[in-house]
């Protein structure tokens, strides 16, 4: 029988996890269950570890998480739509002790931002690429993206996405992988707790990439997007995985050790 | 002792060795006649070696001028140029870099236009600069200069201009100044900033936030429509600030003129030819050559036109300046525009003809 | 052979009632109040004395709401 009070457990050095501080105490504005506060909060737990707060500048896309800044209790700046980039290639150059990253969505990585996506990638900038895809542009009100998956509904695409008309959807991840100035590129997800974890690691290994000086990291983060898709959280993980793991699958991509 | 440099150079060579020697911590650009020998010079001049300077082609003119704006958050004096067709693709990075009140330098050698237009030099992109081109309420400061000196000279003083008063500053040069080849004294080379310096003298500059500050956002986002207008506010006040120091203009023989010409850039080179020839002919003719044209010298066009009989704005354009000089002037006295397009450079005959038959001859 | 016992603390006012978490919880110690927080969101709360303290609620979770104990006990 159990005679431990919650009192006793709930002391400070029984702590084994709490949220970290280098988020800000906003409260996200992000819709309930979306991937993008969990892809934010690994990001400053790997940021907060490898104690380089201080060193550290991000920058923010055009999109839903065009508000990165005020809950990421880092320097950051905010890019135009799909240029961030350009922002960081110039940032790390004239900065070069500096850790520096991006943060984008799938529209502005993938559709106006794909000249500087795949130049960044292509010049092997010594700089990392969160690239959270949902297939869907979650800000402007659920319109399609070059991530949608074949016959999945949007509101621009309201009888699902049709190939012949609207092309395919884009697989920028394995695109930048065949590029020589890409040193890291993986594909995660956040919506389990061994996802989370194994995201994280991603993350934290593409951090650690920038200090050898060899080429860009790009962690894609598949994510859900209940509030564009019409479903409740749960659901709209579970056809996630059902839809689109088979197309955009998880794992390593390509990983230059040393 | 004096460390200056006596060399021939052409405009835009000038340009990027001044920057050089301005202490500019980038250049970010893409090719495009007739300014592409601003990027190659630098990339021939190793300036990485000289000073630490970063010099970088970019994919494009969008990628370029968002470069700039990184690099400005970061407190660095950085740099790009174009012309015309680029500046168009670049607009929307400036609208962003004047939102976010950044320092940067960016050059526009201008070509005949509109569209992909013509290589030849002409001065259609005023209103461009001068009234926008980005969206929204703001100000680029606009400098034009009017010989391979200036373009040197004002490497530095842009660099000076856009960091104390946190905003874009426009150098509108043409593919005539650009191309020809001049003498130039070239400036002693000043240090970059430290990271120390960017620090004291740019604390709202993204640097990794340490644990004796908050953090440095740089964003031109405002959702709250009454910040959203406070920080309009604030520019318009910036821009009211550089209306009233940073004027520049200069006269040529008008203490007694009769008509005044106002010209720019080349168009200024002609029209001081033009003076002389309508000299000779007894026409007493001055020229006013504005060297800020944002700030536009509103007030020393309107005192001239108070003792003239006429002035002529001369541009190579279908005439954008003589609207502001129009402003300037009021009901006063006759205002007419003389300009040839597509990228043709007028004769200084020429001009004294167009200045007979528009506001001379009845 | 050392037990532990875990418990967890949810910001209910952060909490958006997401329940990303409950299918997280191996010991399904996550259910959904009846009640709503200051945004009218039905939060989550524990439903039962099962937690080991494993993090899986609180490193799922898109707000980071949810603070994790752990003690061992001999």
């Amino acid at each position: 029988m159990d005679t431990i009070s919650k009192e006793d457990i709930r002391k400070p050095e029984n702590i084994v996890y709490k949220r970290t501080d280098l988020l800000t105490d906003k409260a996200l504005s992000y819709c309930p269950g979306c991937g993008h506060g969990t892809a934010h909060r690994i990001v400053m737990e790997v940021l907060e570890e490898m104690g380089i707060q201080d060193k550290t500048i991000g920058i923010a896309p055009v999109g839903c998480s065009v508000l990165a800044y005020e809950f990421m209790n880092i320097d950051m700046q905010q890019a135009a739509h799909g240029r961030a980039p350009a922002l960081a290639t110039a940032v790390k150059r004239l900065n070069p002790d500096k850790f520096v990253f991006t943060y984008q969505g799938d529209g502005d990585l993938a559709a106006i931002g794909t000249a500087e996506t795949i130049h960044a990638c292509n010049r092997g900038e010594n700089i990392v690429i969160i690239f959270i895809n949902n297939g869907i542009y979650g800000m402007t009100g659920g319109q399609m993206a070059p991530t949608t998956l074949e016959g999945m509904k949007s509101s621009t695409s309201p009888y699902g996405r049709d190939i012949k008309s609207m092309g395919n959807p884009l697989k920028m991840t394995e695109l930048v992988a065949t590029l020589p100035g890409t040193i890291y590129v993986t594909r995660q997800a956040v919506h389990t707790p061994g996802a989370v974890r194994k995201a994280k690691k991603a993350v934290r290994k593409a951090f650690e990439n920038q200090k050898l000086n060899k080429g860009l990291s790009f962690v894609e983060i598949v994510s859900n997007c209940n509030s564009g898709w019409k479903m409740t959280p749960n659901q709209a993980n579970e056809w996630m995985v059902d839809n689109m793991f088979p197309f955009y699958p998880l794992g390593d991509i390509k990983v230059n050790e040393d | 002792m004096s460390m200056k440099e006596l060399r021939l150079m052409k405009g835009n060579e000038a340009f990027a060795e001044a920057a050089i020697r301005a202490g500019a911590d980038g250049y970010f650009g893409y090719p495009i006649t007739p300014q592409s020998e601003v990027m190659e010079y630098l990339m021939a001049e190793k300036p990485h070696e000289r000073t630490g300077m970063i010099v970088l082609q970019a994919e494009s003119e969008v990628a370029a001028i968002n470069m700039v704006y990184g690099g400005a958050c970061c407190g660095k004096r950085v740099m790009t140029s174009s012309s015309s067709p680029g500046m168009s693709l670049k607009q929307e990075g400036i609208s962003y870099i004047a939102g976010a009140e950044l320092p940067c330098v960016i050059l526009n050698a201008v070509r005949g236009g509109p569209g992909l237009g013509t290589i030849q030099p002409s001065q259609s992109d005023y209103f461009q600069s001068t009234k926008g081109g980005g969206h929204g309420d703001y100000k680029l400061i606009v400098l034009a200069p009017s010989s391979v000196q200036e373009m040197a000279d004002f490497a530095p003083l842009a660099f000076d201009l856009a960091f104390k008063y946190r905003n874009p500053v426009l150098i509108l040069s043409d593919g005539a100044i650009g191309q020809m080849m001049e003498k130039v004294e070239l400036q002693e080379q000043r240090p970059r900033f430290t990271e120390e310096e960017i620090i004291k003298n740019t604390p709202w500059a993204t640097t990794g936030k340490t644990a004796n500050r908050e953090r440095n956002i740089i964003t031109s986002l405002n959702l709250d429509s009454h910040v959203q207008e406070e920080h309009n506010i604030h520019l318009q006040a910036k821009y009211r600030e550089i209306e009233k120091n940073e004027t520049r203009w200069e006269t040529f023989q008008c203490e007694d003129a009769d008509y005044i010409l106002v010209a720019y850039g080349t168009s200024a080179r002609l029209s001081q030819k033009a003076v002389d020839i309508a000299r000779a002919k007894g026409i007493k003719l001055g020229l006013l050559r504005p060297i800020t044209l944002f700030p536009f010298p509103t007030k020393p066009i309107a005192e001239l036109a108070t003792r003239v009989k006429g002035i002529l704005s001369v541009e190579m354009s279908a005439g954008q300046m003589v609207e502001d000089v129009r402003l300037a002037v009021g009901d006063k006295v006759k205002v007419e525009h003389f300009g040839r397009m597509g990228g043709i450079i007028p004769s200084p005959q020429e001009i004294v003809e167009a200045l007979e038959s528009k506001l001379i001859g009845g | 052979m050392a037990k532990v016992k875990g418990d967890i603390v949810i910001d209910i006012e952060k909490c958006k009632g997401c329940q990303v978490c409950i299918p997280a919880c191996p010991f399904d110690v996550i259910g959904v109040s009846k009640n709503v927080n200051g945004k009218g969101y039905n939060y989550v709360e524990t439903v039962n004395e099962e937690c080991t303290g494993c993090t899986n609620c609180a490193v799922v979770c898109p707000d980071g709401v949810i603070t994790v104990y752990r003690k061992r006990i001999e």
